[in-house]
């Protein structure tokens, strides 16, 4: 069996949302060099909605896949739904990845979470901080040692 | 070279494993085939394995230089390692000797072997292998001290091809008195090695390296040094080494290793040409490194940083153009570190997780090679593109670390 599957494979090779928006109401960046992923999530809202969103990554396969997924789910969608983004929904839609892998998806999730708390920093939006766990707190990044 | 479905391929991963060559191939077929026996057999099919037994032992110990009393076989180039590092602490344990020389960038098969052995109670001194990947023997020399019972350097690196001093760190280990092991899994067949001239003790060597097969591999220890077993069971390899010898793979190898040496000049020549044709070409790229020595090196070894690229990607995609490379990424490992050769050189996280090894063989051309430097450019061009690090190196938010 190859390491991923299908999807993880369209997804990494013609990536969908990849670039940036020069104009953007919300930016989030997760993970770190060290660790060798890195996610830039780009937002564009208006009435509540996500309108146009754009990623760039620098990672493995599967973290390129995952930001293309993550962003394809909640282009169009209401900001509150996209703050319900899980990974477990990114690993689904491609049609899952490899144990090893997984923090990929959780950088994804992660992502774009920051990008909507900017948005909701530079609006003066008021939100329930619980919502955005420090990134620190997962632990699957080296960032600690 | 072509895939299943009829695509071109590039192989440029010699170094994780080989192709085997047609002749090693033909010299194993009869023993799969007709000469069956098991060498301890005392019946004619069983003494005609015995035989083809003794003459590749005579053959090997032939092309490195030593006594056929000298090899013993393993199951590769691991095995050969664990045991001879074993064996020398075992030797040196009962002298009260608990200290081993080594480096910081050897083989797992060595570093994980000295770590069951520091849990032991063993010190264990791994030497700076300096940004080019080279150790001196003034290094060897300086670490090793009266309860050292053995220094273990490794022939040339598997990652980045620097090929170590090893005559002259042998030399100084004779003259303190102290077992000197080399693991050669990378050199052997592509350098030439003797291990009287150049003052080896113990050296292992793996033949799916030089174009033989997986599963079998040599420990050469020099005459009056006692192995320890690592497995029980048999008289078979004097006592040293239970199992059922696996003649055919043992017969390959031979093969193989007569096949190296006869084509090392000619095979050293035509490498080193396509090598130094390949590095020239992916030095264009800005913001790339190459890895390890650029004279003391592998003539079939090419190993870069590309800044602001990670390493996994970048197979992935040279797969999809044909090419069969690797990296040192921690992506391609499934660990979260880089590899322990690009840091042992220097080289930050960052850095190395974009790192590419291609590894040469004789059988690539000319064409091959520039097919290669212009993917390799291309995929490098398109991932820095999608790379949020490439954008603020290229802003000047941050600012290069590869100039």
């Amino acid at each position: 069996m190859a390491l991923y599957s299908e999807k993880v494979m369209d997804h990494f090779r013609n990536p969908r949302n990849v670039g940036a928006i020069e104009d953007a109401d919300g930016i989030g960046e997760v993970g770190n060099a060290k660790c060798g992923d890195i996610m830039k999530i780009y937002l564009k809202i208006k009435d509540d909605i996500i309108e146009d969103v754009k990623f760039e990554t620098f990672g493995c396969g599967s973290a390129i896949a995952s930001s293309s997924m993550a962003t394809e789910l909640i282009k169009g969608k209401p900001v509150s739904q996209a703050l319900s983004l899980t990974n477990k929904a990114v690993v689904a839609a491609l049609d899952g990845l490899p144990a090893h892998k997984l923090h990929c998806s959780v950088l994804a999730e992660e992502a774009i979470k920051a990008a909507l708390k900017d948005y909701y920093d530079k609006n003066g939006i008021e939100y329930d901080h619980r919502l955005f766990p420090d990134c620190a707190s997962c632990g699957h990044c080296c960032e600690k040692s | 070279m072509n895939s299943p479905d009829g695509c071109k391929r590039i192989y440029v991963d010699n170094a994780a494993t080989t192709k085997m060559s047609k002749t090693a191939i033909n010299a194993m077929l009869p023993y799969l085939d007709g000469i069956y026996g098991n060498p301890s057999s005392l019946h004619t099919e069983g003494q005609r394995a015995s035989e083809a037994l003794v003459s590749a032992r005579e053959r090997i110990a032939k092309c490195l230089g030593c006594t056929a009393r000298e090899i013993t076989f393993t199951s590769g180039g691991s095995e050969a390692d664990n045991q001879a590092i074993v064996s020398a602490a075992r030797l040196g344990e009962r002298k009260g000797k608990k200290h081993i020389v080594s480096t910081a960038f050897e083989h797992h098969a060595v570093l994980h072997t000295l770590e069951k052995l520091k849990k032991e109670g063993f010190e264990i001194t791994l030497l700076d292998v300096h940004e080019n990947g080279l150790v001196t023997p003034q290094q060897v020399a300086d670490a090793i001290r009266p309860d050292t019972c053995l220094v273990t350097v490794m022939y040339a690196n598997n990652e980045i091809g620097s090929i170590q001093p090893i005559a002259e760190i042998g030399a100084v280990c004779r003259e303190k008195g102290v077992i000197f092991h080399t693991d050669a899994v990378q050199a052997v067949g592509h350098l030439h090695i003797d291990v009287q001239e150049q003052n080896i003790d113990m050296l292992s060597l793996s033949a799916h390296k030089f174009h033989g097969p997986k599963g079998i591999g040599v420990l050469y220890a020099k005459k009056g040094i006692l192995l320890s077993n690592l497995i029980e069971g048999g008289a078979q390899e004097r006592g040293k080494r239970a199992g059922t010898e696996n003649i055919p793979a043992i017969i390959g190898m031979t093969a193989a290793l007569e096949e190296a040496y006869e084509k090392l000049d000619r095979n050293t020549e035509k490498l080193t040409v396509l090598r130094d044709k390949l590095i020239s070409g992916l030095s264009e790229i800005p913001h790339s490194i190459l890895n390890g020595d650029a004279k003391h090196r592998l003539p079939g070894n090419v190993n870069f940083c590309f800044e602001g690229i990670e390493g996994e990607s970048l197979l992935l995609l040279l797969d999809d153009k044909g090419i069969c490379a690797s990296s040192g990424s921690a992506c391609t490992s499934g660990s979260l570190d880089p590899s322990h050769v690009l840091l042992a050189i220097g080289r930050v996280h960052d850095i190395a997780h974009g790192s590419l090894r291609l590894s040469l063989s004789e059988e690539n051309t000319e064409e091959e090679i520039e097919y290669v430097i212009k993917s390799v450019k291309e995929v490098v061009e398109y991932l820095r593109g999608i790379s949020p690090i490439w954008r603020d190196l290229v802003s000047g938010k941050k600012e290069f670390m590869i100039k």
